[in-house]
């Protein structure tokens, strides 16, 4: 029965959140101005990218590097947004709403809310997703054949990344909420820092050794390989770094760090909540 | 034992480190100190006591938003550092003086968004929804977005938010903080009526108005820099100061009026001024009315002429002069003063 009413627990506090996740989304302006709206940002995003790299290469978009940096940054989307959505949800909610002492006076899993309110940067972000591919298969010739997909591992790694990128987040918003100042920036920082380590735009092997084996501790350089792959299995076997590593072989390490992460961000973000609740941080309103 | 009450706590205390700090300045604040208070099932509790006195750390204590330092807090039975999911299931809280909620949403959809978070089903929700707006006369702008309405119609909406979910225990820290003298009136009605309705409902109020806690409170709580001074109910509290003879004067004089010269009047316990549009209301704490002819006496020889004169009973606000020497307002203006200098 106590399992029940936790189940029950969780998932009123996942979809209830989830609900308010895209009502935040979705309802800041009209909807015409939100369809416009994500479809330009996603593609200026990829432009900047393309155009820097038609320089330095010479517009050679028939090279297989360019589907590697053009699909990593597409994904790397889901990045940014569902890892740094968890810590903006606690900023949103204790800075601008001042809600979040009511949420945590309530009776709900505070964990399974935050996921819930990831939730719709999921969505949001998938159309961007969408627009960016598109745009890159049409315009950019991205040798993407949707008959040849690995359907199967995209949807496969896709949940397993989602899942990988919430544990991240969960462990940001614990950081957020015990930081004051500079808070709304954790998400920035390390989304950024993650673009550099993760193989999102070049090889790891480009990195200096000194600092490469960061990007082999961090599950997102396997995801987004992964995802690579699923789309353009037999170009992508000409990317470096992983060219050695089976599928088969990404798929188990990214599971495996992920588990990695997951428990490590459950214990971290258990930690941090105690600790926002002893220094009376969870109502805190800094108005930086 | 304690799990009959509502809330028991037991020599609580709670102190912040002060980061930062610099050098001579003290590296930590007492904000609540052993306080022991018991509230029974069906007690509508007042905290009384200025702004800074700890009445929103003792809230955000029992409400499981702030670990204690030391001591014990109990509510509903269950103990607000090891069980607060369960003290959670009996709770709900209110903050005054502040405009939360999610602006983009309707009144409506804020209000059945935290009724989800209850457990409530969405038909009981919006029936609930529907009688509480009307109450609290927001019937109108139910499907208004929250970010459209004036503060004070926002904390009503806050106000709803706390009742919606027809708690065990309800804490409501200020609640009329910032409303007009008219929805005031209504929330302070509405919070008897609300405890009226319902004998097992528990409700502890916090407020800085002595009106509203001597209107609304079975019992109150006097708390000034962190400590319980008293707890009583009001009748009780204002009956222990009927031993003394309350005078109130207002006085004309060209000069402040010298309150160092009473202090030799035998029987005089206390004497207080307030400038009060360009005459000077004394108010003096006697041990017996005829300790008044040495009063009158010593004003005149001040050169002050005496407007009006007036016995009255004592109320909550001499009660808290008698136990911490000042008026709250003056207690309020002290703090605030050493706040903007530390600043």
């Amino acid at each position: 029965m106590e399992n029940i009413n936790s189940i029950r627990k969780n998932y009123r506090s996942f979809s209830t959140a989830a609900w308010l996740g895209w009502k935040i989304e979705s309802n800041w302006t009209d909807p015409f101005l939100f369809a416009i709206y994500s479809i330009v940002k996603p593609l200026s995003s990829a432009g900047i990218l393309v155009i820097m790299y038609s320089i330095i290469a010479q517009s050679d978009f028939t090279s297989p590097i360019f589907a590697y940096l053009y699909l990593g940054n597409a994904f790397y989307q889901y990045v940014g947004a569902v890892m740094s959505g968890l810590a903006w949800a606690i900023i949103d909610d204790r800075e601008h709403y001042r809600t979040l002492k009511y949420i945590y006076v309530s009776p709900i899993s505070v964990p399974y809310y935050l996921l819930g309110r990831g939730v719709a940067r999921f969505i949001t972000t998938t159309f961007a997703v969408v627009v960016t591919i598109a745009f890159g298969v049409i315009f950019l010739k991205i040798p993407l054949d949707f008959g040849e997909a690995n359907w199967g591992l995209f949807i496969l790694t896709l949940l397993i990344g989602i899942v990988m990128l919430a544990t991240l987040g969960m462990m940001l918003a614990g950081i957020a909420m015990n930081i004051a100042r500079h808070s709304d920036m954790i998400g920035d920082a390390v989304a950024g820092a993650l673009f550099l380590f993760s193989g999102a735009i070049f090889p790891l092997s480009i990195l200096p050794a000194s600092i490469r084996w960061l990007g082999y501790v961090v599950p997102v350089s396997y995801w987004l390989e992964l995802m690579r792959r699923s789309m353009i299995g037999s170009v992508a076997e000409a990317f470096p770094t992983f060219s050695s590593l089976t599928n088969t072989h990404l798929l188990l390490i990214l599971v495996g760090l992920t588990l990695v992460f997951g428990i490590a961000s459950a214990v971290i973000f258990g930690k941090l909540d105690h600790r926002a609740r002893e220094r009376g941080l969870i109502d805190q309103a800094t108005n930086y | 034992m304690k799990d009959e009450f509502s809330v028991y706590t037991e020599k609580l205390g709670r102190v912040y480190k002060i980061r930062d700090a610099k050098k001579g300045d003290a590296k930590q604040l007492t904000a609540l100190e052993d306080v022991n208070l018991v509230i029974k099932p069906g007690e509508l509790f007042g905290l009384l006591g200025p702004n800074g006195a700890g009445k929103t750390t003792l809230i955000k204590i029992l409400t499981t938003l702030l670990s204690p330092t030391n001591g014990l807090a109990v509510v509903a039975g269950h103990d607000v550092s090891k069980e607060p999911e369960q003290v959670r299931t009996c709770i709900n809280m209110v903050s005054g003086g502040e405009s939360s909620g999610y602006g983009l949403l309707t009144v409506r959809e804020n209000l059945w968004m935290f009724a989800q978070f209850y457990g409530i089903s969405t038909k009981e929700a919006n029936d609930r929804i529907k009688k509480l707006l009307e109450i609290v006369g927001l019937s109108d702008r139910a499907n208004m977005r929250s970010a459209d309405l004036s503060t004070g119609l926002r904390q009503k909406m806050n106000i709803v938010r706390g009742f919606l979910t027809d708690p065990e225990i309800l804490f409501l820290d200020e609640p009329t903080l910032g409303l007009d003298v008219g929805a005031s009136r209504d929330v302070r009605n509405f919070v008897r009526s609300w405890m009226d309705d319902n004998p097992t409902r528990t409700l502890l109020l916090t407020t800085h108005y002595m009106a509203e806690a001597e209107e609304l409170c079975d019992r109150v709580a006097i708390i000034n820099k962190g400590r319980v001074l008293a707890c009583d109910t009001p009748e009780h509290l204002k009956k222990d100061f009927q031993k003394e003879a309350i005078f109130s004067i207002d006085v004309e004089c060209d000069h402040l009026v010298d309150l160092e010269r009473f202090t030799a009047i035998a029987g005089l316990n206390k004497v207080l001024a307030v400038p009060v549009n360009g005459t000077t209301s004394v108010e003096v704490f006697l041990e017996a009315e005829d300790v008044l002819a040495g009063v009158i006496t010593e004003l005149t020889e001040q050169n002050a002429r005496i407007a009006s004169l007036q016995k009255r009973q004592p109320t909550l606000e001499d009660v808290f002069v008698q136990l911490v020497g000042k008026r709250m307002e003056e207690v309020e203006k002290v703090e605030n003063d050493d706040a903007s200098a530390s600043n």
